[in-house]
């Protein structure tokens, strides 16, 4: 199988996977496209710079200086300064991943940095953004590459929040966000 | 069994939320179990889960210290401990010297086992569970009925009504807005919380790392809002080696909730920054609580593998008509009977251990490989052991040794004429048909033994000899049975003897916990069928097959005489199931089928032992198939009907039931004919049916394969 079709077949099975429990994917050619996308969204979703409309948008190797301006200026009420307060009071968390993994359709993030945990954990609505030249087969793929032993906190990311608690109906949206967006960006450089 | 404990059952039987809902689930649960399992070896899977498990079982000190050694050169503070007061104490202590006022907790079996809750509360601190299952079974005052879905025994209307008298008036059975509303609730708690407190799915020695799985995401917010972070691990979630977690979390979600990964999967490492830049409190305590004891107990050691997914319960024929309470506050269904004679005490599972009906389901389903029906067996007989065996069950136990006797009750019970004086040991004797089992029709005990009919069957004279076993329903009830093995056997040029030596199987002796008197059972066999030199020891009877084939050997081993070993292994050789002999004798053209047989529908139950023990239960179905016949599979085919030996006996109130499931699944299946190769389900099932009007037809497979045959 050559390298393309192998690639191709893995971004299908991510995104099928990643369906099957709820996740929204969107797949983009460039860090452009991808956060004009983004731009747009937070407009519908109506960010705005009060209390339950914020976004917050955790540390991210793909934002420099020049996006955060530009995004700041784009969205009112879009934040980098993240904090338990403003996430708490977030509509929309966004923060980029690691790695993801295809046969599960879960994200993989190194989150010792606690408002990567915070924009993932306290808003509505995540969304994840993740290169997809990060994604990795299975398990065994992803634990080759992470150390606990560097890493203090791993989170592993498969859809929406959810339970079964009552009744053993299936309901999205528990403690934590009860959408996931996961955005895949073809020309971003995936982590080591 | 107590009136208490029978009471139990009867209240949770007559719950329509249980045997309903949890039904449904149980149902449900194979099918989406084995659609997660797609594509994954799962023998695989649990035999390397067993190995690393076992390894760590093995040297839980040795793990031990090396996570500690890891975890605090992180920054972590390790305590561990034997007694679950000095965890209360260290916890309680904690919270004081900060000055913790409320606690958010993620669920953690292990801090029900020690009763955390009550104890910080006592002390003022306002302790939250946030598992949305555990916050409702919290606010209701109830402990869990399930160790995956702790509030599954609850309706919606249930839920609701909990909300509105414990937290805000006006909620309605809408499960959406009730997810919503605790949502809500909850939020507010974990932002106030300064101490956060979980459990771990799996702690690895040689990182340090703890690996906690949840569906809500309540963990994440548990480990990250408060300062303060305390885990609660048993000893029995270490395991050596980072890698070794991928068998682990392939199969736990799989098998727990039919996922492929839970939402969220955590590994914490070491003490990361607060919200506030702080440096987090992380503390992880390591619980033994027997564990250690139970891992130096050659018998007791496997229980230390399980990974808490609760499958064992998902599949139990009982479980799913009763649910959890019945069981216990803590760990429930089979393993939570293993978990509780251990981590309670070995009395506690005194009443428990009697709802096995030993089918096995939950053997086959386990991800950790653990023998829990051989477990609970175990239980069974340190539990006889301990209590001395009553003076009725040695009574009963010496009737069904005499044969004759035994014969001579059994049908003079059978016949309405039963002697005063023996009336009182009839209602215990094991198999003993009495009228307490309303739900089904009874066969009449045949006149004339199967020991007696076969001296006058005309045999030819043959070269090959089987000996055929009976057991008490061949020989006693179904003597028709042993007639058809006879006239099969003759057609493949095989006489047939039956040793009068022979006696009981032993099996209710040893289900009944009383090894001393299986092994008598095991040993007189032994002596009786090894006598005359045959090629083959057969049985129309999986129960007895196992008997002769493993557990003779086992109940000589468990009460220590050795010395018959070499025999018990000579006899086991020569022992063979009605069915794969015959499939053998057709393979080797000795048995042809007629040309020419009407096709016949018939549907295949399969019995317990014959399946999931001896694991022939394809071969019936292949033999007949093979004679002309179309097999229609019935829904849950493996699924006990409810037989279980003296089970039926003991707990009619369960053995009804779950024969009733089984009789729709039969009916729906639209066969006129029901084959089995077990005589005990045959009384089961034809019973059951007979009582119900149906014409569906039940037959052992011998009866049927006899008419196709040459």
């Amino acid at each position: 199988m050559s390298a393309i079709a192998e690639s191709s077949e893995i971004i299908q099975s991510f995104i099928q996977r990643a369906e099957a429990v709820s996740a929204q994917v969107e797949r983009f050619a460039t860090k452009q496209n991808a956060l004009e996308s983004l731009v747009r969204l937070l407009h519908e979703e109506q960010v705005e710079d009060k209390p339950d409309s914020y976004a917050v948008w955790s540390a991210s190797p793909m934002i420099g200086e020049t996006e955060r301006t530009q995004l700041e200026a784009a969205v009112p009420g879009l934040r980098f300064d993240v904090t338990r307060e403003l996430a708490a009071a977030a509509k929309v968390g966004i923060s980029q991943m690691d790695w993801a993994l295809a046969n599960t359709g879960t994200l993989v993030q190194c989150a010792d940095a606690v408002d990567k945990r915070l924009v993932s954990t306290l808003p509505l609505l995540h969304v994840a953004v993740v290169s997809t030249a990060a994604l990795l087969p299975d398990l065994p793929a992803v634990l080759r590459k992470i150390d606990p032993r560097k890493s203090s906190y791993l989170s592993f990311i498969t859809g929406p929040s959810r339970t079964a608690d009552i009744e053993r109906v299936l309901t999205i949206g528990v403690h934590g966000p009860e959408r996931l967006l996961i955005v895949l960006v073809d020309d971003l450089e995936a982590a080591a | 069994m107590s009136e208490e404990f029978k009471q139990s059952i009867l209240d949770a039987l007559a719950n329509p939320n249980l045997s309903g809902a949890l039904g449904r689930f149980s149902e449900a649960y194979r099918v989406s179990r084995a659609k997660a399992y797609e594509g994954i070896d799962f023998e695989a899977v649990r035999s390397e889960i067993a190995a690393v498990k076992s390894s760590a079982a093995g040297q839980l000190d040795v793990l031990a210290d090396k996570f500690k050694a890891a975890a605090e050169a992180r920054g972590t503070k390790v305590f561990r401990t034997d007694s679950p007061k000095a965890v209360r104490d260290y916890i309680l202590r904690l919270a004081q010297e900060h000055g913790v006022k409320s606690i958010v907790k993620s669920k953690s079996m292990a801090s029900e086992e020690i009763h955390l809750n009550k104890h910080l509360e006592q002390a003022g601190i306002d302790v939250q569970e946030t598992d949305l299952g555990e916050w409702i079974i919290q606010l209701a005052g109830q402990t869990p009925s399930h160790m995956v879905m702790p509030a599954i025994h609850m309706t919606k209307e249930e839920v609701a009504d909990v909300f509105s008298e414990n937290v805000e008036e006006g909620q309605q059975p809408d499960i959406p807005k009730l997810v919503k509303f605790a949502r809500g609730k909850l939020r507010a708690k974990f932002l106030g919380a300064d101490m956060g407190i979980s459990g771990a799915n799996i702690a690895v020695a040689e990182t340090g790392s703890l690996v906690i799985i949840t569906n809500e995401g309540n963990a994440r917010l548990v480990t990250t809002l408060p300062k303060i972070h305390v885990a609660i691990v048993g000893l029995e979630k270490l395991i050596e080696h980072f890698g070794d977690i991928t068998p682990i979390l392939t199969a736990l979600p799989r098998s727990a909730t039919s996922q492929l990964l839970t939402s969220y999967v955590s590994i914490i490492s070491g003490p990361v920054a607060n919200t506030d830049g702080t440096p987090k409190e992380l503390h992880i305590i390591l619980m033994d609580n027997r564990r250690n004891e139970m891992a130096r107990d050659p018998r007791f050691k496997q229980a230390l593998q399980c990974i808490r997914c609760a499958s064992c319960l998902n599949v139990c024929p009982v479980f799913r008509l009763v649910g959890g309470h019945v069981f216990g506050k803590v760990y429930t269904g089979g393993i939570g009977t293993i978990l509780t004679a251990w981590f309670g005490a070995l009395k506690e599972s005194d009443e428990i251990q009697s709802l096995c009906i030993q089918c096995g389901n939950c053997k086959e389903m386990c991800p950790a490989k653990i023998d829990i029906p051989d477990l609970i067996l175990e239980l069974r007989r340190r539990l006889a052991v301990e209590q001395g065996q009553p003076l009725m069950q040695k009574a009963i136990f010496s009737v069904v040794n005499n044969r004759r006797m035994f014969h001579g009750i059994m049908r003079a019970a059978s016949v309405g004429q039963i002697p005063f004086a023996k009336q009182g040991l009839i209602r215990h004797l094991p198999m003993f048909l009495s009228s307490m089992t309303e739900f089904r029709s009874l066969p009449a005990i045949a006149a004339v033994p199967f020991r007696d009919r076969i001296q006058k069957i005309k045999q030819p004279k043959c070269t090959e000899k089987a000996a055929l076993f009976g057991g008490c329903l061949v020989d006693f009830a179904y003597p028709e049975v042993g007639e058809k093995v006879v006239e099969v056997l003759n057609k493949a040029g095989i006489e047939v003897i039956f040793p009068e030596g022979q006696t009981c199987c032993g099996a209710p002796a040893r289900y009944s916990g009383a090894y001393e008197v299986a092994a008598q059972n095991g040993a007189d066999n032994i002596k009786a069928l090894l006598a005359e030199d045959v090629k083959y020891v057969v049985s129309a009877c999986p129960t007895c097959t196992v008997a002769l084939k493993q557990d003779f050997i086992a109940n000589l081993e468990a009460v220590g005489r050795t010395g018959e070993l070499p025999a018990a292994r000579q006899l086991a050789e020569k022992v063979v199931d009605f069915s794969t002999l015959a499939s053998m004798l057709v393979d080797a053209g000795r048995l042809k089928f007629k040309k020419g047989i009407e096709p016949t529908k018939f549907t295949y139950h399969d019995s317990c032992h014959y399946k999931r023990t001896l694991h022939a239960e394809q071969t019936p179905r292949k033999l007949m198939k093979l004679a002309g016949h179309e097999l229609v599979e019935m829904q849950e085919s493996d699924m006990c009907c409810g037989m279980g030996g003296s089970y039926t006996l003991k707990l009619p109130e369960l053995s009804a039931p779950i024969l009733e499931r089984k009789l729709v699944n039969i009916e729906q299946a639209g066969a006129p004919l029901v084959l089995i190769d077990c005589p005990g389900c045959v009384m089961q099932i034809r019973g059951g049916l007979d009582k119900r009007g149906s014409k569906i037809q039940v037959e052992h497979t011998v009866q049927r394969l006899a008419e196709c045959l040459e």
